[in-house]
């Protein structure tokens, strides 16, 4: 698995292309939708947004001042006067100047006015290392979300999903947490635009007996890697990538578990109360199952190479994490 | 009134003003008998703010409203029995008894709620205009806040986005001199709301917000302009909250005379001084009174009559994909 290709293959399109593809078949379809956040008017910053303006003016695809607060709840207030506004958080480090609007008003203004008003927003924060960022650009954050009533959270790791599920966030109606990966943006795939991906469902990447993995964004393409390691093995891991941490396909990863007997989460986001312990506890009590997490450790991304690769679970990490639950 | 306004419109302000008053009164009744739960933020004193600006306001405009939300509720022509329902908590109020004071609202009348937190409602109101314009309506939205509030900042960063973008927006500071309970003055660097949006090209008005047709006919002018496609414009009205911050609150750090200096200012005594010194009778505003008593009474009868909400109601609301779903 090759992340980010030079030379892209024939009939491929970027994570990042799939994504305008998707914000543009929703806003031709859709007069209601519109885009704000910084630097969207240029494209954004990763050029999830390019030539959208161009192509729909500056009133649909506004550009904000550097004002996270105001931007995620200016999308609360467009959401409940009848728009469908996609708020771009540019990082998920920086969503967190807009956390009230988002825990406090967007994830609760459904509930707390008794069903009078609804946010159907969709707040795109790319998460995830950031190469040599340091400790401000590189959360993974999704577990926070995920823990919160009121909103969907997908974390995408293909163009195909990024285009599909984008789409479906924008037309399920709820607030919806949108988790890019910051180096995915160059990842090249086919994509069917007529493939619809229902939010909450996972994808079985392989198939296998010895155990099950489960993982999403950047890390399922390095479970990837690890897989075809143990395959010269012959080990064969089914790995699913859960592509939507809430709702979680708990489905697809149950029926696997009950066949494996063996359950093992990975994630890039620091282990400790990350949502591979919310996942490997399901699985262990429907299962009973063997279960183990693998996560960051829990301590701040640095920036030296040498520090950064300590929150970095590779992929030799996996196949050996996966050897010691088969051994 | 004294030729500044008609009659019916001051006989229409002091019927806004007693509805507000007379609710206000029966919940801090209803509350110490323990018929409502949690706590209450009251209006009483400040009634001139919400009535002298909501008077000037269609049924197509929006406000949003702060924890302090009862008045802005009436005032916009929201309902009595619905109201007071959802303060008990029952199935019959305007949220279903999922919401509560300090989440009082009605879509219907364009109230887009009143909201626990401070300075909230701010990057909302911003953002309900932004529609509105997008949506070439003729409405606009209006955004009630406090003192306090302008200490947050969302303040800054929603007043800059109204401007920038020329939104239709009226920010109306209901100065009421306390920060929960702490005095605003000292925790506040220069002159305060006015002087702040003047300093973002925001054009500001101050007036005595316990004169209520001073009220009114500046909030008509700004009204106007907002409308007209002008911008964003702020009205700092001066006021005093004549109760504690909260229900349970005696203000007993507040200096008696301030408080008593505040009741000779009270905008329905004056109001009634008017229309005195007018030789108008005075019966009729009596039975205007007399109708918001009994309306009120009836609403809290209706409210005690009524059901809680279903247990299964808690369900309910929360979000649409990956409902059913709460473990």
């Amino acid at each position: 698995m090759v992340l980010n290709p030079n030379t892209p293959a024939p009939g491929t399109i970027s994570y990042a292309q799939a994504a305008v593809r998707a914000v543009q078949c929703e806003m031709d379809a859709n007069a209601s939708v519109v885009v704000l956040g910084e630097d969207v008017g240029r494209g954004g910053i990763f050029g999830q947004y390019a030539g959208l303006q161009q192509r729909f003016g500056a009133q649909r695809v506004i550009d904000a001042p550097i004002s996270e607060a105001a931007i995620m709840g200016a999308g609360v207030g467009m959401a409940l006067a009848g728009l469908r506004p996609i708020v771009e958080m540019r990082v998920v480090d920086f969503a967190l100047c807009g956390m009230d609007e988002i825990v406090n008003q967007a994830a609760k203004n459904r509930f707390m006015f008794g069903g009078q008003g609804r946010v159907p927003l969709v707040a795109r924060m790319p998460g995830g290392i950031w190469d040599a960022s340091a400790a401000q650009h590189s959360q993974s954050l999704e577990a926070w979300f995920a823990h919160l009533p009121g909103v969907v959270v997908v974390c995408p790791s293909t163009p195909q999903d990024n285009y599909s599920l984008l789409r479906a966030a924008l037309q399920s109606g709820d607030p919806v947490v949108y988790i890019e990966h910051k180096t995915l943006w160059g990842a090249q795939g086919v994509v069917d635009e007529t493939l619809q991906i229902p939010l909450g469902q996972a994808a079985v990447r392989r198939a296998g007996s010895a155990l099950t993995l489960v993982s999403w964004s950047r890390q399922a393409l390095l479970c990837e890697q690890a897989c075809d390691t143990l395959a010269t093995e012959d080990i064969d891991v089914e790995l699913i990538d859960l592509r939507s941490i809430w709702p979680w396909d708990r489905e697809q990863v149950l029926t696997s578990c009950a066949k494996t007997g063996k359950l093992l989460v990975v994630h890039e986001a620091v282990q400790a109360g990350g949502f591979g312990a919310e996942i490997v506890a399901t699985a262990a009590e429907t299962t009973g199952c063997k279960v183990r997490r693998l996560g960051a450790p829990r301590i701040p991304v640095g920036y030296a190479p040498v520090l950064e690769a300590q929150s970095r679970i590779c992929a030799d990490a996996v196949a050996a994490a996966v050897r010691a639950m088969l051994h | 009134m004294e030729n500044r306004v008609s009659t019916e419109v001051g006989l229409q302000l002091y019927e806004l003003m007693v509805r507000i008053r007379k609710f206000e009164e029966a919940v801090v009744q209803l509350f110490a008998r323990g018929k409502i739960p949690g706590f209450l933020h009251t209006y009483i004193g400040e009634e001139a703010v919400a009535a002298g600006v909501c008077a000037n306001l269609t049924v197509d405009d929006k406000i949003t409203s702060t924890h302090r939300g009862h008045g802005h509720m009436v005032a916009k022509g929201g309902r009595f029995d619905k109201a007071m329902a959802e303060l008990f908590g029952k199935a019959t109020g305007y949220n279903k008894g999922k919401g509560g004071s300090m989440h009082i609202a009605d879509f219907s009348v364009g109230m887009l709620g009143a909201n626990g937190v401070v300075a909230a409602g701010l990057p909302i109101a911003v953002g309900a205009a932004h529609a509105q314009k997008l949506q070439g309506r003729d409405a606009i939205t209006v955004c009630f806040f406090g003192d306090g509030a302008i200490n947050r900042g969302p303040f800054l960063e929603a007043l800059n986005w109204a401007r920038v973008y020329a939104l239709p927006v009226l920010f109306v500071c209901e100065d009421n001199r306390w920060s929960a309970t702490t005095a605003s003055g000292p925790m506040t660097a220069g002159p305060g709301a006015s002087a702040r949006a003047i300093s973002m090209d925001i054009s500001a008005t101050q007036v005595d917000g316990n004169d209520v047709i001073e009220v009114y006919q500046a909030a008509a002018a700004l009204v106007a302009q907002v409308r007209a496609g002008q911008g964003p414009r702020l009205l700092h009205a001066l006021t005093y909250r004549v109760k504690g911050h909260v229900s349970v609150d005696p203000a007993a750090y507040r200096d008696p005379q301030e408080l008593a200096a505040a009741l000779l200012t009270d905008p329905i005594a004056r109001l009634r001084e008017r229309f005195k010194a007018q030789g108008y009778d005075l019966s009729q505003l009596d039975a205007l009174e007399d109708d918001a008593t009994a309306e009120v009474q009836a609403a809290l009868d209706a409210a005690d009559a009524a059901p809680w909400p279903d247990a299964r109601a808690a369900y309910t609301d929360v979000q649409t994909t990956g409902a059913g779903t709460w473990f």
